[in-house]
């Protein structure tokens, strides 16, 4: 079992004729997610993976003709904002956005459109969602994970491979790794996913990866102490980081004092959270069993 | 990215915002010409990108036309916090009986912009801020609707500014919201925003910032990058859309990722090590991209190892590996290399890099504990 996708997913591609998008639906074809369409406008009625993938013109269309209920979006800076809100207005239910570097104006745009219905939106600047052995609607690589009872979520992309990778290295698996992405406005938050986590049956405990900058983190360890009956072992990127410093993601950014890996480690460990010094640590410190 | 006080100004006329005559100078002659036309009564003000201006002596009120060339001389030839000072705005002194602050910018845990504005503006804005935070009225504005005349009317009741300045003050928060809006500001502020003595709102200093992410569509506003504020490094990073912080470290890290660059330079920190800096190629990084990140990294002689930390997902590990073959085909270098390679395409990476003889890692602490080692033999 799982959160978000599984193997009822019917997942379109937006942008899917483009070099990141073709990569990464053939990573997700092979690892044997159900992707049923794909839409680049001025190129719908082509085929995309030898014949097996219908390209559409607009998201309306493709979720017609196919039913696809996920949408993965894969579209350029510039025009993403505009692919969030036309698989919104088209009936998809959960959209994923990989795409980093939405200015943040327009993602506030986004967001405060998206409130007003209910639609679910993972990311801006994300790896995706992963449901190992059932479903990949993302960029997370194929290899690193296996099925198991840990829930992962995290706001960084590639730190979060690391952590699935330690993890299966020592034969331990994820129920759904949700990486909820670094912009400063995105779609899903950490107590969203924890909520999510808390009520599934089969995730056991939960790994939550945080980075400096925002309060998120601090949120979470609030929601985690007064709500959380299962474990939470967390991992928080940028312990050396010198304040002040933008470090790549508009997110990390240290506000005012705020923001802080001490602030959000005492926070997390104050919520009785374990808190591993480097991301390899995150294994021993799970709850066995 | 941050714009200076003049091109602020400047900025905010055009949505209507009152702002003070004045002329930007780069030679104190031009200061001394300018002062004249203003009429000899000016205020010289250094244009660097830091703030404390003011208290470093960069700011300087200027009776004559005479005295306003010998200050701009002054101000032309300082350093402040670093920066060199390369221009001079000449504004007309004007007589200032209040300091109001008005400014916008990102509430992140709101999600949407936030308008303040104080009755106590003023350099000590942030002290105000900091010790009596009811002084500061805000305003939240909703991204769909934009700012709404009922609150910058509460603003100006809150204030208690005069009924008479009321709607001169909406109309400048208006213009305000416009200009933050159309140049997708991540900050604008004018600060002090006075009455005059003729009972006039006048935006005496200004200050924006811009969302980097959005500059695709503000070309004017990117050719108004200082270059001054960045190091070579950081300009020759941003040129190919890498992300590059210098720091004071021995260890060069090349990672991808934001998230995993900072905790690549946490793992080197606790294995009694210091990074070099801060670098994240990004996702899907060219193999050209890889070779300029390792140019940027070896133009700093501090360096005594370079650890590459790449795990591969829309970045694949022998794109990655390809570029650092070019880039170590163009630069002559001594300096030990330690790669770990992991994810998408990392064995085809790992064949591609075998022959250049570098020390590899299957995990990030071991890579982290070789790369600190070879930095202290060496």
């Amino acid at each position: 079992m799982s959160i978000l996708v599984n193997k009822n997913t019917r997942l379109l591609v937006q942008g899917i004729t483009g070099n990141e998008g073709l990569f990464h639906t053939t990573q997700m074809v092979q690892y044997g997610t159900n992707v049923v369409a794909g839409v680049t406008p001025g190129r719908g009625g082509e085929w995309v993976l030898d014949g097996k993938i219908p390209v559409f013109d607009t998201v309306h269309s493709a979720v017609q003709t196919t039913g696809a209920n996920t949408s993965v979006i894969f579209v350029p800076a510039r025009s993403a904002p505009d692919a969030i809100l036309e698989a919104a207005d088209s009936g998809i239910e959960l959209i994923v956005c990989i795409t980093e570097g939405i200015p943040v104006l327009d993602m506030m745009r986004v967001r405060a459109y998206l409130d007003t219905r209910k639609i679910r939106l993972v990311g801006p600047n994300c790896p995706g969602l992963l449901t190992p052995g059932e479903c990949k609607v993302g960029i997370i690589p194929n290899n690193i994970a296996i099925p198991g009872n840990i829930g992962v979520v995290s706001r960084s992309g590639t730190l979060t491979y690391e952590v699935l990778y330690a993890l299966k290295a020592v034969g331990l698996g994820a129920s759904t790794c949700v990486g909820i992405g670094g912009d400063p406005i995105n779609g899903t938050n950490f107590i969203d996913v924890l909520e999510m986590f808390e009520a599934d049956p089969h995730t056991d405990q939960v790994v939550l990866i945080g980075e400096i900058g925002g309060s998120d983190e601090e949120k979470a360890a609030e929601y985690i102490s007064r709500k959380m009956t299962k474990p939470v072992t967390a991992f928080i990127a940028g312990q050396s980081a010198p304040p002040g410093k933008r470090m790549g993601h508009a997110g990390a950014i240290i506000e005012g004092g705020e923001g802080t890996a001490r602030e959000k480690i005492r926070a997390l460990e104050t919520a009785g959270v374990r808190v591993a010094r480097h991301p390899e640590e995150i294994p021993g410190l799970l709850v066995k069993g | 990215m941050k714009l200076h006080e003049y091109q602020s100004k400047q900025l905010f006329s055009r949505y209507g915002i009152p702002i003070p005559r004045g002329r930007i100078a780069s030679i104190a002659s031009e200061a001394r010409h300018f002062a004249e036309e203003l009429g000899g009564h000016v205020v010289i003000k250094a244009q660097v990108l830091v703030g404390g201006r003011g208290k470093a002596g960069g700011i300087r009120l200027a009776k004559t036309p005479k005295e306003a060339e010998e200050l701009a001389t002054m101000i032309l030839g300082m350093e402040i916090k670093g920066l060199p000072v390369r221009k001079v705005l000449v504004d007309e002194a004007v007589s200032i009986t209040k300091e109001i602050y008005l400014g916008i910018t990102n509430d992140r845990a709101a999600r949407r912009p936030v308008m303040m504005a104080s009755a106590a503006g003023g350099v000590d804005i942030e002290e105000v801020a900091r010790v009596s935070p009811e002084k500061i009225i805000k305003v939240y504005i909703d991204p769909l609707l934009g700012l709404r005349d009922y609150q910058a009317r509460d603003l100006a009741v809150s204030i208690d500014l005069p009924r008479s300045l009321w709607r001169p003050f909406m109309e400048i928060a208006a213009g305000l919201w416009a200009a933050y809006q159309a140049n997708d500001a991540t900050l604008a502020e004018i600060n002090p925003l006075v009455i005059t003595s003729e009972q006039r709102l006048l935006a005496l200093d200004g200050k924006m910032v811009v969302d980097d992410n959005a500059l695709f569509r503000h070309p004017e506003l990117d050719e108004m990058r200082d270059l001054d504020v960045e190091d070579w490094a950081e300009v020759e990073a941003r040129k190919f859309g890498l992300s590059y912080i210098s720091l004071d470290g021995e260890i060069g890290c090349m990672v991808n990722g934001a998230g995993l660059a900072m905790a690549t330079m946490d793992i080197i920190h606790l294995c009694g090590g210091e990074p070099a800096n801060f670098l994240d190629i990004g996702g899907g990084a060219s193999a050209d991209k890889v070779a300029a990140a390792l140019r940027i990294i070896l133009s700093d002689a501090r360096v005594k190892a370079v650890l590459f930390n790449i795990f591969g997902g829309i970045t694949r590990c022998d794109e990655v590996a390809r570029g650092i073959l070019t880039a170590l085909g163009e630069v002559e270098t001594k300096v030990p290399m330690v790669v770990r390679l992991v994810g998408t395409n990392a064995e085809e990476g790992r064949r591609l890099l075998a022959e250049a003889r570098m020390a590899t890692a299957e995990t990030l602490l071991e890579a982290a504990q070789k790369a600190v080692a070879i930095a202290k033999g060496a």
